[in-house]
């Protein structure tokens, strides 16, 4: 494999990024199942880059789950998303940054619509002006947040108090990167490195000393897939195409799946679960599971951050045989008990540990 | 001397337009970007469709221009061509400056570079190779793996980019099916035992001897024709590659693991042509070739009296097609010439 080709096309797609001013969109899934990402990409903006990142407490799902299962029309959703961005201007924000990928899909697809059919940009300001009253601007920068973590990814080498190298080997891990297919699957231009040799995590991995894996099924759906999951009787289909990644991942002996969508880290660290449940099989070394982390677990733990503080816990594939190859110091006792030392239930059959 | 001609490009068209020219008596002046003439044809090892030496056709395109009246210029382009009472002055990218009566746009076209179908992974997978590639290799003498392995399975990819709107050529290339063809038949001469698929839109076998050729290819050599189009190509552990493909004649998707993968890229306007058009204010058409004056009556005529098309700077077109449109250029030349004249 040669990597000048990959560079070729990188080049091809260098998105901008906006540097700072934020206007902060939030993931559904990600705040409820992993928690600790979205709360590390706020401190390490705000407390490490000292970076303006704002919230606004009224800001609701972009019902993008909804607009792919057919219940949300188009029209409707234009109109939340227009809502986001009136938000956004009475807040005094032009930088979007996007935490879901659902969600940053949805933002390029209605804005890549409102430029090729303008007389829907205006039925949305007359539907949303009608409903609420409100004005909205076109954002001058849109972002997910993994561009930002990418765009950053050099402040937290610098920082890396346990880089992606295993301490007993010496060699780089192997890290399965794994794009959220409306990342960059529906407009190349809007992801960094396009959608087919996509650079976003495989920068931050080689940045931060790892090996990126390229394996057959490296482009294919993590088998949430919207109506795969959704509709119950396709769970199989959705379970399938999950075990058709693994499998294909399997012989390069991945130490690590990293993600940047929340779907795709429910899913493929979930359906893990399922699968040894139901076959009895795992897909990495020594009879464990692959842990499948976000971007912004893989840079806390890369800093030294405390894996409970990140999160880290409320996977079902646990990444304890992780941090013992890249020498995190951590407490098993300190697993699940809260901050003021009250001890929580501890889960039953997690995977890993 | 008679009334002066320059010709630009000196491949198939340009050299045997500027060859007929010398021979009817005018002064022609060919120029050549590269240091060696015969165009893209020298890149070709064998032709179809009767697997003819391209060497040969090179030999008789260079004894169409020895002739005295003609001056061959190589290694350098025309930058800018401006008319001036009538009279043209083209400027070359050394400085010189050409005057003609007339002239003579040969400048054929560019292959596709593959590495912009990126699902395909050209430049990046090591057996991922273009037609052209290939080419060399069987002039070489011999089609190994980057591993110097011998390829037992091969793919052929047809239409790579062309009839393809996504990266802005939705015409086709004409050729690139039965250069498949006549690969896939070369690599079995070569490779007895290997198999050979092509992955097809359609067969678009319009010229002559095609079809017999694609018939004489499943009958006698065994390949295997599958209806439809790749969609994307990866490396497993073993530096195989994974290719994915819609059989849609059967109705289903295939996975297959190839040792080799061969992308028949199509043919675009060449850059040089591209950068003539602009600098001359030439207009070029849809499909991004330079634009014939009229689809019947005037394919070797651009919208500007004195200036001709011949060849592949037009349109996607056969070496047979290419010399062909090469003549009828002299034709409207030497007519022009006469309207001069009288």
């Amino acid at each position: 494999m040669k990597s000048e080709g990959k560079k070729k096309i990188w080049a091809d797609y260098q998105k901008e990024i906006a540097d700072d001013h934020f206007f902060y969109v939030r993931s559904c899934i990600r705040q409820s199942f992993f928690p600790g990402s979205e709360q590390f990409f706020l401190h390490f903006m705000r407390d490490v880059l000292g970076k303006d990142v704002y919230e606004n407490p009224s800001h609701t799902s972009c019902t993008g789950i909804g607009y792919h299962s057919d219940i949300v029309p188009l029209r409707t959703i234009m109109a939340v998303v227009a809502r986001h961005f009136a938000l956004m201007k009475e807040s005094g924000y032009k930088n979007i940054a996007i935490s879901c990928v659902t969600s940053f899909g949805i933002y390029t697809e209605i804005l890549e619509t409102w430029r090729h059919f303008p007389r829907e940009l205006e039925q949305t300001r007359e539907d949303l002006y009608k409903a609420t009253g409100r004005e909205f601007d076109i954002p001058e920068n849109v972002a997910h947040t993994s561009d930002i973590i990418y765009k950053f990814s050099n402040e937290i080498a610098a920082k890396a108090k346990y880089p992606l190298v295993n301490r007993l080997t010496g060699s780089p891990l192997n890290v399965v990167e794994h794009i959220g297919c409306h990342y960059a699957k529906m407009f190349p231009k809007h992801g960094v490195g396009g959608a087919e040799f996509p650079r976003v995590l495989s920068g931050m991995i080689e940045s931060w000393g790892g090996n990126v894996v390229d394996y057959p099924e490296r482009r294919h759906c993590c088998g949430f897939g919207f109506r795969q999951y959704l509709v119950q009787a396709n769970r199989g289909y959705s379970m399938s195409n999950t075990i058709k990644k693994f499998a294909s991942m399997q012989p390069f002996n991945p130490d690590l799946v990293l993600t940047n969508c929340p779907g795709c880290t429910m899913f493929m660290d979930k359906w893990q679960y399922t699968a040894k449940e139901m076959e009895g099989t795992v897909y990495g070394r020594n009879g464990e599971a692959i842990p499948v982390l976000t971007y912004e677990e893989l840079a806390g733990l890369v800093m030294g951050y405390n894996p409970w503080d990140l999160g880290l816990q409320y996977h079902m594939v646990q990444s304890e045989p992780l941090f013992r190859k890249m020498g995190v110091v951590f407490d098993p006792a300190d697993k699940f008990r809260t901050k003021d030392g009250k001890q929580m239930p501890s889960p039953a059959d997690l995977i890993n540990v | 001397m008679g009334r002066r001609v320059v010709v630009i490009g000196a491949g198939a068209a340009g050299m045997e337009a500027a060859g007929q020219l010398a021979k009817a008596g005018c002064s022609v002046t060919l120029v050549e970007k590269e240091e060696e003439t015969g165009g893209n044809v020298r890149n070709w090892y064998h032709l179809f469709p009767d697997h003819r030496d391209s060497k040969e056709v090179i030999s008789y395109l260079d004894s169409r221009v020895a002739h005295k009246n003609l001056t061959l210029i190589t290694g350098t382009t025309v930058e800018d061509m401006e008319q001036d009472h009538g009279q043209f002055i083209l400027k070359t990218g050394d400085g010189m400056a050409l005057e003609a009566d007339a002239v003579v746009v040969s400048t054929g076209f560019d292959l596709f570079r593959s590495e912009r179908k990126e699902e395909y992974g050209y430049g990046i997978y090591d057996n991922v190779i273009s037609s052209a590639d290939l080419e060399k290799m069987f002039r070489k003498g011999e089609v190994l793996r980057h591993d110097g392995e011998i390829p037992r399975r091969i793919g052929l990819v047809h239409c790579v980019g062309s009839r393809d709107e996504k990266v802005g050529n939705p015409y086709c290339s004409k050729l690139c099916c039965v250069t498949a063809v006549k690969q896939a038949m070369e690599l079995k001469k070569k490779l007895n035992t290997a198999r050979v698929f092509c992955f097809y839109m359609d067969m678009r076998m319009g010229g002559a001897l095609y079809e017999e050729l694609y018939r004489e290819s499943q009958e006698k050599y065994g390949i295997n024709y599958i209806r439809g189009k790749v969609s994307e190509v990866s490396e497993n552990f073993d530096n195989r590659l994974v290719v994915k493909v819609e059989d849609t004649l059967a109705g289903r998707p295939l996975k297959m693991e190839l040792d080799m993968l061969v992308l028949m890229a199509g043919m675009e306007m060449s850059e040089s042509g591209a950068r003539l058009a602009r600098a001359a204010g030439l207009k070029t058409g849809e499909n991004k070739f330079f634009a014939i004056a009229d689809h019947h009556f005037g394919s070797n005529k651009s919208e500007l009296n004195g200036i001709f098309y011949a060849g592949t700077c037009t349109m996607p077109m056969n070496i047979t097609e290419t010399i062909s449109h090469a003549r009828a250029a002299v034709a409207d030349v030497l007519d022009y010439l006469n309207t001069l004249s009288g």
